[in-house]
């Protein structure tokens, strides 16, 4: 497997071609941020898969694959499909999720019924035109980088030129509206950047899992950071690191398409942030479960204070029992009341009771905010 | 109030909105002079937000016209502050409280330029009018609502504009931050503002405003809160529905 990867590195075809997962990874990462931001994942979803009937219809009418006519035909049905979403969605009681639903499904069918039309046409043009499907960076060339790469630029410029403008139309756009800018302008802008991003995607990733290349990174990053600018960058990082090694396992492994392979390694990313992270599921578990343990101490603390003081004397010992039935607060007074212990907070008198020590009563007056609202 | 030539901060004439086959505003008439302080009451669904959206073009006027000191909303955008619903923007947004305020001064930089020292100070004295100073470098995540209310307000003061629309400020936040509100918005009527805001406590309309509109799709009543704010005036607006009458009202001031 190493020796592979430094043939893969030493290469002058490899390096082109993981030279372009790397620009993809690049843009998918940045143009992914904004259509997470903008809850917008799934139009991202329905685009890539929208674009295949308008590879295949380009490649029917030029007859010949050529990249250019097959990216314009892509981003013209991807177009068509949001463009359709929303005009269905404004003018019927239809929802926007069942509008997108049927638009995924129906453009998809109908690519895939003219990719089984044309791949029966007699002449060999054709064949590969299924690759689209799943993704082959093989066969990307130097000019397919330079496309990759001049349309990467593009999209970085732009989204560096209105960063502060996209900002406002993630956050707010009603806001930015009263500001003067134009919003559906931007909206147009940040939509064609999405689409770009997705068009020079197809043919190393495939229009099945594309999206996933714009999604995944972008939720990734966003368990880690707070900030837009950072969330941004890590989104790309992350999209780069599992497009080159995407790209070097499936051409390590004989018949993996990259598509699949790329999604497997930002999957695995994805889900260990989603898990992981300092908001991650398993990181809020652990703290819900540390609170819980501290408010029961402070519950426990409380009640033998407020037993001490009936008796008028802060020090008096009760049994274990009577703080259990006196607090009905549903768990395990004798756990809290060990961690009291160890914390030096209580202590115990003979078998059965338990008292406050000197730093335990310390500790009930810092607790001053729970006195009051009780 | 309307002395002379001089124009109202506000005028709205003969505006009418619909979503769909549904009228939410008709044939709206208003004159908000300026430096006064005006509660937009009415029941849920009169078009209390979507006379604030419609003022600044947010939602398609199907007639009316509106302008400000005299000159069309367009070219008055400048002059007009916005504080929307709290709950109209989604606060897990990845960015600081500072960077959300500065956002008020998007409008003064135009297109492409950003913000610069200049506006981060700007940012940060606003926070500190609305006692968030230290809160400048939290995640808006990790506010409360009243806080987060703030953050909005300070946005705002940024825009440094003559008239301020506030839908619904008071909403869910806690009362240390409506008195704070009720400060700021009073220093600014003080020093010859407009605020123009929704409310739905009809228990502090007398204490807090000067002026009030009273909205029911149509516009049921509009002046001076001694004048207009009475319970034929409710009643008309909220029809049986409200049990609470001005009258009443000296009574409970005694809190």
């Amino acid at each position: 497997m190493l020796e592979f990867a430094v043939e893969l590195f030493s290469d002058y075809t490899a390096r082109t071609i993981l030279l372009g997962a790397a620009s993809l990874g690049v843009v998918s990462g940045v143009v992914g941020s904004y259509a997470v931001l903008r809850k917008q994942s799934l139009v991202g979803d329905v685009m890539s898969h929208a674009a295949l009937p308008g590879i295949v219809l380009a490649f029917l009418i030029m007859g010949v694959k050529e990249q250019l006519p097959i990216f314009i035909g892509a981003a013209l049905s991807a177009v068509l499909a949001v463009f359709l979403i929303n005009l269905v969605t404004s003018n019927s009681r239809i929802k926007t999720d069942s509008a997108m639903g049927m638009a995924l499904s129906v453009f998809f069918g109908l690519g895939l019924v003219l990719l089984t039309y044309a791949q029966k046409m007699p002449d060999a043009n054709q064949a590969g035109l299924d690759k689209f499907l799943f993704g082959q960076a093989e066969a990307l060339v130097e000019k397919d980088v330079l496309v990759i790469g001049l349309t990467g630029v593009f999209a970085l410029l732009v989204v560096g030129v209105f960063w502060k403008e996209f900002k406002l139309l993630c956050f707010d756009p009603d806001f930015g509206g009263t500001m003067g800018f134009s919003m559906k302008s931007l909206d147009l802008l940040v939509t064609a950047v999405i689409v770009s991003a997705i068009v020079i995607g197809l043919q190393t990733v495939g229009v099945v899992l594309m999206s996933s290349l714009l999604i995944a990174p972008a939720v990734a990053a966003r368990q880690w950071t707070g900030s837009m600018g950072s969330m941004v960058i890590l989104a790309a990082s992350v999209a780069v690191v599992s497009a080159v090694t995407g790209v070097a396992l499936s051409s390590g492994l004989e018949n993996v398409p990259t598509g699949p392979a790329v999604i497997v390694c930002v999957s695995i990313i994805a889900f260990f942030s989603v898990l992981f992270s300092p908001n991650g599921f398993f990181t809020l578990k652990f703290k819900d479960a540390r609170s819980r343990r501290e408010i029961r101490k402070d519950y426990v603390l409380k009640a033998l204070h407020d037993l001490a003081l009936e008796h008028n004397d802060p020090g008096y010992a009760h049994s274990e029992r009577l703080l259990a039935l006196g607090s009905e607060k549903g768990f395990n007074v004798r756990e809290s009341l060990s961690q009291l212990q160890a914390a030096g907070y209580v202590e115990r008198v003979g078998e059965e009771n338990w008292r406050l020590t000197p730093s335990g009563i310390l500790e009930i007056r810092e607790l001053s905010p729970l006195e009051k609202s009780g | 109030m309307s002395s002379g030539e001089q124009h109202p901060a506000v005028r709205v004439t003969d505006l009418t909105v619909a979503y769909g086959d549904k009228t939410v505003l008709w044939d709206i008439d208003l004159e908000i002079p300026g430096g006064s302080m005006v509660a937009v009451v009415g029941p849920n669904g009169a078009g209390k937000t979507t006379l604030i959206k419609s003022i600044q073009g947010l939602v398609p006027r199907i007639a009316g016209v509106v302008s400000i000191h005299g000159e069309p909303y367009e070219k008055q955008r400048k002059e007009v502050s916005y504080v929307p619903q709290r709950g109209s923007v989604d606060w897990d947004f990845p960015t600081s409280v500072v960077d959300t305020v500065k956002m008020g001064s998007y409008g003064d930089l135009g297109w492409i330029r950003r913000p610069g020292r200049k506006e981060h100070e700007k940012a940060l004295g606003a926070l500190e009018k609305v006692d968030m100073a230290e809160f400048a470098h939290r995640q808006i995540s990790q506010l409360s609502g009243g806080q987060q209310q703030r953050v909005f307000l300070a946005r705002a003061l940024v825009q440094s504009a003559s008239v301020y629309l506030l839908d619904e400020p008071f909403q869910g936040v806690d009362a240390t931050t409506e008195k704070a509100i009720v400060r700021i918005l009073k220093e600014l009527v003080a020093g010859g503002k407009t605020v123009l805001a929704v409310h739905h406590d009809l228990n502090t309309v007398s204490e807090y405003y000067e002026r009030i509109a009273i909205l029911n799709v149509g516009l049921v009543a509009s002046g001076r809160v001694d004048e207009v704010f009475n319970s034929e005036n409710l009643m008309k607006a909220y029809g049986g529905k409200t049990s609470f009458f001005p009258e009443r009202k000296s009574a409970r001031r005694a809190v």
